[in-house]
């Protein structure tokens, strides 16, 4: 992945942006690098440009964070363009350009499992344009009709006499063609598709085998400094006062800078100096109203807003109030699902330079446009004086896309040194006490069943926080979060609830504490399927019966949630005793869910010790995401998101205590390590006729089936998260 | 002042001798292929070789080295990415963002060098790099393949 470079860009962009840029190299990284010096070409759209020697560059404007967006995006141009894959490099192009001409890419945000889901049918009509105007370059030129050309693998054909000229050759010339109206161009059936659909290999692996490719961490500009910070570790907190005489006269420290009221800096000339420096920086803190404020004290708000009479609705059916009321057996819980961090392999960190002309920042983000528009307020700039260069991310999991409070700062920073390329790197203790952090929330679940064990009603109050209500609160209606309900909904086709309960009522109590959310991969389908399919299998145990028929009983009218859990059901073996492990009784469980427009479903096996030793042996997994565009990689998010959803149900959570966040690093924040990871078997049925994602479904699966496999291996239901320390010892 | 023996090379740095061998690397030296993570060595993101040894540089003062001690880089693993654990990565697709895969390749370059057929028990036991992406399957899978596979080292 290259940014756009400085030539291409004035190619593009002409005179609107071409003077525009502080003109630093930025290094670059691997195979899919063309020289800094290399011939430029004009595009022939927007996405697509073609060298002279083939190479064909797809621009992406989705962000690459690991889960191979930029392969699968790539896929989809590279289908319609009919080019050699084997040619086909990428690049970002930035959000200043995609504001300068009117959002030619769309979109730049990358959450949601939205990369492919949400732009496929634009990156496809993109790549079938610009192959239509290959081809009329081509015909214009052997001046023939275009019905009688064809292209395959860059080459363009005229069939009747066996002609065959090359995409590099005619690229030029095809830029300067009109573009065929969008809704003049046709798209392949996805049964035709080439490329898309294959497991082809991803595009930027090379450079992350030999340390070349570069992060943001990594970057270096002529004359930078760097910079550690520290917030107020009690969120709302200010900086009352600073002592930094001993700071200043340390090593290589050139200022000890204030952020807003809130953070101090130490700039020096290298971040270790810096870090060391802060650290010598004596900060009295004014914490604010929130500093005697903790999990515990906050648990008792949620715990009261269980039963609150006022709550908002999410899903509603019959009168499940009444039902419940009126049924002879009732079944009720309480679960509890804690704060995370993100904890991205790569902290936070973005470098900028202001001057009062203009402000460029290089950051790993999520949503560019976010980040240019973060960039714009916090330099006191109209956004067209702004440039943001999107670097690859070292992990992202939803902490870099809605808030960019890290490049708020940085340009906070350099614009107390103008003029001077400052990059700010956060510790690593910053970073976990200044998350955005996976909301924090109790669900009460009550239930009736009739005499036959079939489930009359259902309510389930989900208790505590928003992150809508964090971030964008004037989505919130009426004190309605729609977010919240993800994966309990009625009906949209993104998230919705899979079984047919004739009473139900889903509703909501808002309780927001001071510690500010965030989008966490997996959203609020995370805890949703844990509290839904864990009360699942209680009610299927509370009515005597196996919780797959329980499930299949209500499952009449949900067809692809049932396609899922019965793939996983038949892989995994369920209804027949799984083999011993070691001499250990091995148990299954089972879950399912649709998120993100995917539907999933997954059984897993564990075995639990005398001692309480938990080990998860196998998680089978089903994905219908409609259309499948690289199923190996599908695979890879499937594992990855396991590790994602295992490690915050199983092992951390984010505390707080005294109005801070207790946990400062992976000592005190484990996640899971490959000794505890399980062989993953993945089942993908695209069934197509939709798009779906894949980066975050499944994250939801894993935890709910663990935890009810550990209830049949133990008796024991885990309703509050993580799992603790002796939780499964016997007796 | 230090005196390193990096990738083969020996290189003087004027700096603080307590700042950690990894800082020294990233920014006295600029070998940014290894990783900031944690600083208290728990994750691995830094792991360099050490005269061949796993070694997490992010917590080991560059005033405990000189330059007889063989300190080698993901930049000096191989000159072509040739090393087997490296095709093997190549091969499997193993990293997704890939920030602690340099870590990662260095701990799984350690061990097969020590233990040139292990087993899944020690693999599992022996890697304990982190890796938020998940790519733990194929990291079992790309050791597997580099010491049993085509290709394989041993």
């Amino acid at each position: 992945m290259n940014a756009i470079t400085k030539a291409s860009r004035r190619s593009v962009l002409g005179a609107t942006l071409g003077a525009f840029t502080f003109g630093f190299h930025i290094p670059k990284a691997g195979a899919q690098t063309a020289p800094a010096a290399r011939p430029i070409s004009p595009e022939v759209n927007a996405w697509v440009v073609v060298k002279p020697d083939d190479t064909i560059i797809i621009r992406i404007a989705r962000s690459e964070m690991g889960q191979g967006t930029l392969t699968g995006l790539a896929q989809l141009v590279a289908e319609e363009l009919e080019c050699d894959w084997t040619k086909v490099t990428t690049e970002y192009p930035t959000p200043g350009q995609n504001l300068a001409r009117g959002r030619v890419w769309g979109n730049m945000s990358t959450g949601g499992s939205r990369g492919i889901r949400e732009s496929h049918e634009y990156v496809r009509k993109g790549g079938a344009a610009a192959r239509m105007m290959l081809i009329q370059a081509a015909a214009n030129a052997w001046s023939v009709p275009i019905g009688e050309c064809r292209a395959a693998a860059s080459v363009i054909t005229h069939t009747p006499t066996r002609r065959t000229v090359t995409f590099g050759q005619v690229a030029e010339a095809a830029g300067r063609l009109p573009a065929p109206a969008l809704a003049e161009v046709p798209l392949k059936a996805p049964g035709d598709w080439k490329v898309a659909g294959r497991s082809v290999p991803r595009l930027d692996t090379r450079a992350k085998l030999d340390g070349s490719q570069i992060y943001g961490m990594d970057l270096k500009l002529p004359g930078m400094v760097n910079a550690a910070i520290r917030a107020c570790p009690v969120f709302g907190g200010k900086v009352r006062a600073v002592d930094s005489a001993a700071a200043e006269r340390m090593p290589g420290v050139k200022r000890v800078l204030r952020v807003g009221d809130y953070a101090v800096a130490v700039v020096a000339d290298t971040w270790w100096r810096a870090k060391t420096a802060l650290e010598a920086v004596d900060i009295t803190w004014d914490n604010g109203e929130h500093a005697n404020a903790s999990s515990a004290s906050f648990a008792e708000v949620m715990r009261a807003g269980l039963d609150a009479p006022q709550a908002a609705i999410g899903n509603q059916a019959g009168d499940a109030r009444a039902a419940i009321a009126a049924a002879p057996r009732k079944v009720e819980a309480v679960y509890g699902y804690p704060h995370q961090n993100h904890a991205c392999m790569e902290v936070m960190n973005a470098t900028a330079v202001w001057t009062p002309e203009r402000c460029e920042v290089w950051t790993p983000t999520q949503n560019g446009e976010a980040a240019h528009a973060a960039t714009a307020e916090a330099a006191g700039l109209p956004p067209a004086r702004c440039e943001v260069h999107k670097i690859h991310l070292g992990g992202g999991f939803g902490r870099r896309g809605a808030v960019h409070d890290w490049v708020r700062q940085v340009v906070d920073l350099a614009k107390q040194m103008p003029g001077v390329p400052v990059k700010l790197l956060w510790s690593r203790e910053e970073d976990m006490l200044q998350g955005r952090f996976h909301p924090v929330t109790m669900c009460k679940l009550s239930a009736g069943l009739d005499a036959q064990g079939n489930l009359t009603g259902l309510h389930m109050r989900i208790s505590g926080q928003s992150i809508v209500a964090g971030i964008f609160p004037q989505n919130i209606r009426d004190g309605r979060d729609p977010v919240v309900f993800q994966g309990l909904n009625n009906a949209g086709g993104e998230a919705d609830i899979g079984y047919g309960i004739p009473n139900l009522l889903v509703d909501h109590a808002m309780r927001n504490p001071h510690v500010p959310p965030g989008f966490w991969r997996g959203v609020n389908l995370n805890q949703n399927a844990i509290y839904l399919e864990c009360f699942m299998d209680e009610l299927a145990h509370a009515a005597g019966k196996d919780p797959l028929e329980f499930r299949r009983a209500l499952m009449a009218n949900h067809p692809k949630h049932l396609a899922v859990l019965n793939a996983v059901a038949e892989r995994s073996g369920w209804g027949r005793p799984a083999p011993d492990v070691g001499g250990q009784r091995v148990f299954r469980g089972l879950s399912v869910t649709h998120g993100f427009g995917s539907y999933v479903a997954a059984c897993a096996e564990v075995s639990v010790s005398d001692a309480g030793a938990l080990k998860i042996h196998r998680i089978v997994a089903a994905t219908d995401p409609g259309h499948a565009v690289n199923p190996q990689q599908i695979a890879a998010q499937v594992e990855g998101s396991f590790v994602y959803g295992l490690s915050a149900a199983l092992y951390g959570a984010c505390t707080v205590k005294d109005g801070k966040i207790e946990q400062t690093n992976f000592d005190s924040y484990p996640v899971m390590r490959l000794a505890d990871m399980p062989k993953v078997e993945t089942i993908l049925i695209p069934s197509g006729g939709f798009w779906g994602g894949v980066g975050e479904p499944t994250i939801a699966v894993a935890a709910p089936a663990v935890l009810n496999a550990i209830f049949a291996a133990t008796g024991k239901r885990i309703r509050e998260l993580p799992l603790q320390e002796g939780a499964l010892r016997r007796g | 002042m230090a005196k390193l023996n990096v990738n083969g090379r020996i290189i003087d740095v004027e700096v603080e001798g307590d700042t950690p061998l990894l800082w020294v690397l990233r920014e006295q030296i600029g070998l940014t292929g290894t990783k900031y993570g944690c600083g208290i060595a728990q994750c691995g993101a830094c792991t360099v070789h050490v005269d061949g040894a796993a070694t997490r540089a992010c917590a080991m003062p560059v005033s405990a080295f000189n330059e007889t001690q063989k300190i080698v880089t993901i930049e000096g693993l191989s000159p072509d990415s040739s090393h087997p654990i490296q095709q093997a990565w190549l091969a499997l697709d193993v990293p997704q963002c890939g920030f602690c895969q340099s870590g990662m390749i260095m701990a799984a370059a350690a061990l097969v060098a020590a233990t040139p057929r292990p087993t899944e028990a020690q693999i599992r036991e022996e890697i304990t790099n982190i890796c938020r992406c998940g790519t733990y399957n194929r990291v079992i899978a790309g050791i597997q393949r580099a010491t049993t596979g085509p290709g394989a080292a041993g």
